[in-house]
């Protein structure tokens, strides 16, 4: 078995994982006859490691799968992992039906309710699906032709090494007799099941389903309008409820008019449902539990949403109250005169060489505070009767769901069911599980069942979000130019030396390991709001303040920013990663991204064109979740400041094969624009503690006609498939600022993009 | 108070007050599911629907000034030709991520197509861009578009 190690290397757990190969692992294929004669596979690993309650099970590598085919010759798998729009519910599927030999018309996929002891970890992020379930759940389809070979074998009373299969359809070679899968279903499932570790996997030149475009699952439902997301839920009985938080985070309820609101058209209920935090947070700075509210339950949504205008709440806002995004800048000011109050790694002698230097540059950048929006605002439907409580949740992280409401209600765990309900995207703000455990409380307070639906003021007001971050740079040239030294500030979020989760510089980042001279510290500032992993935690700031640093230091030296970056990465080479707590993880290859680098300098005429003022070409890399990138911008930008974006070159080594090329090219589009749509307007701010902003007028999310033409090109090379939801995404900002740059001459040091600053005079 | 309503071909009356919007009557009052919330305030587009063949933002409609136009929602999009097209054209070149802004962006789509059969590149921008994608599935949402009229499916626009 191939395994999986994930290595935190944020403070406390973070997203920024790498994986290797090494932990042991018990595994043990039990079949059974499934109920109207088919062949179930239940297939399960146990993992050495398990994570902590209310850990998104990230450490478990353990894996299952479920196969069943019926005498029509119809394949039913299991989809096992959330769906929030990154492919996986087509993906994990084609794995298994790939060894299994079967033709995809014929296979069907159910998504799976929330049972770890049967499927292992069930969560989405950090691009984890593909490393994690590409070798594990192809070995559980190769088990499932392996059985229905023997069941072959055994019928004809002929060795199994005589029988091959095609799809659907077992042959026994030297008399040319044929069996179906269908047929020989019932009496595979009473076969032992064979050992996961020696079932011969095909030749991937053999491949007929892994490879090939292959369109989403539930998109024929999604194009004609069936209800499958969590907001579509419905369940007899059920009411609708809303849940009003108090807009500084922690704050609790003193009072509430619900007697008043009671008597509003429509509601049935009206209450104030005060909580206590129950943890483990499943990240550090993130929010745990429900937060104090006021529950309003009416016959519909219209109507407990209406009566929002109406809701009058005393607050007791809480210390956070005081704290605001300008007060954030003053003080991180502050403690940028200061020394980091902890160093994360220290290289040679980092002050010398910079006070040596022919050359220094200094620089500080900020990005802001980002909220995760998925379109589909977080709603939930819960139905507590008897002691226990059905869920059906667009969730990523179900498990952690359902340790939260375990240990909030006081009910055991195997007294919450969670349906794992499809997402209307995810991009990490549902790992978190407030909006699971607010409607199970509302639905057990007003005995019946719930949906819990958030208006979008509040899905803004209440995110686990995207810490801001302010970085103070210094580097050092010598006489030639040459990169000798790097000091790195980061003035971010946390408690002390405890630093929220993806607000934290890992000991690798690049270009660590590559200086001789070379610290990044961290100091901390205290934050009223909860914090989170969003799309590429962590590496979606880190890219835009390293990578537009380096470009300047590029241009300081008078360098090519490309060539720049490939003299500094040198010789092929991997650079070990030290090993986390669970094993050894993969190195970073300088080798491959060198390549990508090549390749798109080729791919986008870097360096042999010239633009008119006003335009530009700018280039980044970046290496997250196993996937290297190399991103090509060309923009223009106009005497108002207004920044366009004129296509994209993009470069990626996820390794090889590319297991579903549609759902991959999809993935990496829209990475890309959706990097872009955050660096050219998104902000949250805060103010007495609040979030200011509301909606879509004010939180702008790219539109079509921002939406410039991209160019994807994957460098496959000899290496294990990797994830594809976040690595395109954080190379696209500093490409575009660094674009800006050779287009204007001026350096945008500060997210998102202020056309007012870009404005030629 | 009661409003009778002509949704997908049929006269329905609902009792609803009359400033609930168009969005909620169909989803929570007729099970019509497809349209979807994203922000209430006619800035994403997932409710998309058509009223009178024209696309109109159901989340900020209320239902009193509905009368008896006709509604087209994303259930009954596939009945018209137009529609058919858009459909196919979204399942061929796989669009979707999420899926969650798609009806609305069909129904968008499908306005621009019924109304001008060989769109440019300019008009997809100035029919779409009132359509949130959070996965940005952009590219593909242009193509699909393209594909559906009938025109080459690249991307063309100058860079």
């Amino acid at each position: 078995m191939a395994a999986v190690n994930i290595v935190a290397t944020g403070e406390s757990g973070g997203m920024t994982e790498e994986t290797g190969s090494g932990f042991s692992r018990r595994s043990f294929l039990a079949a059974s006859a499934f109920a109207g004669g088919g062949l179930l596979l239940d297939f399960s690993v146990s993992a050495a490691a398990s994570a902590a309650p209310g850990q998104p099970d990230m450490a478990a590598a353990t894996v299952n799968a479920y196969i069943r085919i019926t005498p029509d010759d119809i394949v039913t798998i299991q989809a096992k992992n959330p769906e929030i729009g990154q492919g996986v519910k087509t993906m994990l599927p084609m794995l298994i039906a790939e060894e299994l030999d079967v033709d995809w018309k014929n296979v069907r996929t159910e998504m799976a309710v929330l049972d770890p002891a049967k499927y292992g970890p069930q969560f989405a992020g950090g691009s984890f699906t593909t490393p994690m379930n590409y070798d594990p759940l192809r070995r559980a389809g190769a088990a499932g032709r392996q059985m229905l070979v023997a069941a072959a074998a055994q019928t004809w009373h002929v060795p199994e090494a005589e029988c091959e299969t095609t799809p659907g359809v077992v042959h026994h070679k030297p008399t040319g007799r044929t069996l179906k899968y269908g047929a020989l279903a019932a009496k595979a499932s009473k076969l032992p099941p064979p050992d996961l570790k020696t079932v011969k996997l095909k030749d991937p030149k053999d491949f007929r389903i892994i490879g090939q475009a292959i369109g989403g699952v539930d998109s024929p439902l999604i194009v004609a309008g069936k209800p499958i997301f969590g907001i579509d839920v419905s369940v007899p009985g059920m009411r609708y409820a809303v849940y009003e938080k108090c807009p500084v985070h922690g704050g609790t309820v003193v009072s509430a008019n619900v007697d008043a609101i009671k008597a509003l058209p429509g509601v049935r209920d009206a209450f104030v449902l005060k909580t206590s935090a129950v943890g483990p947070a499943p990240f550090a700075g993130m929010q745990v539990g429900a937060l104090d509210g006021v529950a309003i339950v009416a016959d519909t949504w219209w109507q407990a949403n209406k009566a929002l205008e109406k809701l009058v709440v005393q607050w007791d806002e809480g210390p956070a109250a005081t704290q605001s995004s300008a007060g954030f800048a003053r003080q991180a000011a502050e403690l940028a005169k200061q020394a980091p109050t902890k160093i994360v790694r220290s290289d040679g002698d980092t002050k010398g060489a910079l006070a040596g230097a022919a050359q220094t540059v200094q620089a500080s950048y900020f990005y802001p505070f980002l909220a995760h929006v998925p379109l589909e605002p977080q709603n939930c439907t819960a139905h507590f009767h008897d002691g226990k409580v059905e869920i059906w949740a667009p969730t990523q992280n179900p498990g952690a769901g359902r340790t939260l409401v375990a240990k909030t209600l006081g009910i055991p765990d195997t007294d919450v069911t969670i349906h794992i309900i499809r997402c209307g995207g995810g991009f990490g703000r549902r790992l978190a599980s407030d909006f699971i455990v607010q409607a199970a409380m509302i639905s057990r307070q007003a005995g019946a069942p719930v949906k819990l639906l958030w208006n979008r003021k509040q899905d803004i007001a209440h995110d686990m979000y995207r810490p801001a971050g302010f970085h103070y740079f210094t580097a050092g040239l010598d006489a030639k130019g040459k990169l000798v030294a790097l000091r790195d500030h980061l003035v971010t979020f946390g408690e002390g030396n405890k630093f929220n989760d993806s607000a934290t510089i890992s000991p690798t980042e690049f270009p660590a390991r590559l200086l001789e001279n070379l610290e990044f510290g961290m100091s901390a500032m205290p934050l009223g709001l909860p914090t989170g992993p969003l799309r590429a935690p962590g590496s979606n700031g880190l890219a835009f303040a390293f990578q537009g640093f380096l470009d300047e230091v590029a241009h300081a030296a008078k360098q090519d920013p490309l060539q720049f970056r490939i003299d500094l990465l040198g010789a092929p080479r991997v650079l070990p990663t030290p090993p986390g707590p669970f094993g050894p993880a993969p190195g970073f290859d300088t080798g491959r991204m060198v390549g990508v680098l090549e390749l798109v300098r080729e791919k986008s005429g870097w360096g042999k064109q010239t633009f008119a003022k006003g335009t530009g070409l700018g280039v980044a890399c970046y290496y997250s979740h196993l996937g290297y990138f190399a991103e090509v911008v060309k923009a223009t930008v106009d005497s108002a400041g207004a920044v366009r974006v004129d296509k994209v070159w993009i470069a990626a080594d996820v390794g090889s094969p590319i297991i579903n090329p549609s759902g991959a090219l999809n993935q990496v589009q829209g990475s890309a624009l959706d990097g872009i749509g955050a660096a050219l307007g998104q902000a949250i701010t805060v103010e007495r503690g609040r979030v200011v902003q509301t909606n879509f007028h004010d939180l702008p999310l790219l539109r079509m006609n921002q939406a410039p033409p991209l160019e994807v090109h994957f460098r496959t090379t000899d290496n294990p498939p990797t994830g594809l939801g976040e690595p395109a995404l954080p190379p696209v900002i500093p490409a575009l600022v660094n674009a800006i740059y050779a287009a204007t001459g001026k350096r945008v040091r500060k997210l998102p993009i202020d056309p007012a600053e870009l404005k030629s005079t | 108070m009661a409003y009778t309503i002509k949704v997908n071909g049929t006269a329905r009356t609902v009792d609803a007050d009359g400033d609930t919007p168009l969005l909620w009557v169909l989803r929570d009052v007729l099970d019509l599911k497809g349209s979807k919330f994203g922000c209430g305030m006619g800035l994403c587009g997932a409710c998309t629907v058509h009223l009178a063949g024209a696309p109109i933002r159901s989340c900020v409609t209320p239902i009193a000034a509905v009368d008896s136009k006709d509604i087209t929602t994303i259930e009954a999009i596939g009945d018209t030709p137009t529609g058919r097209k858009v459909q196919a054209a979204w399942l061929d070149l796989d669009v979707m991520q999420c899926g969650y802004c798609q009806a609305g962006q069909i129904m968008s789509a499908t306005a621009l197509l019924t109304r001008k059969p060989q769109p440019t590149d300019q008009d997809i921008d100035d029919a779409m861009s009132g359509n949130i994608c959070r996965c940005a599935t952009y590219t593909r949402i242009r193509a699909a578009i393209k594909q559906a009229a009938g025109l080459p499916t690249a991307d063309t626009r100058e860079v």
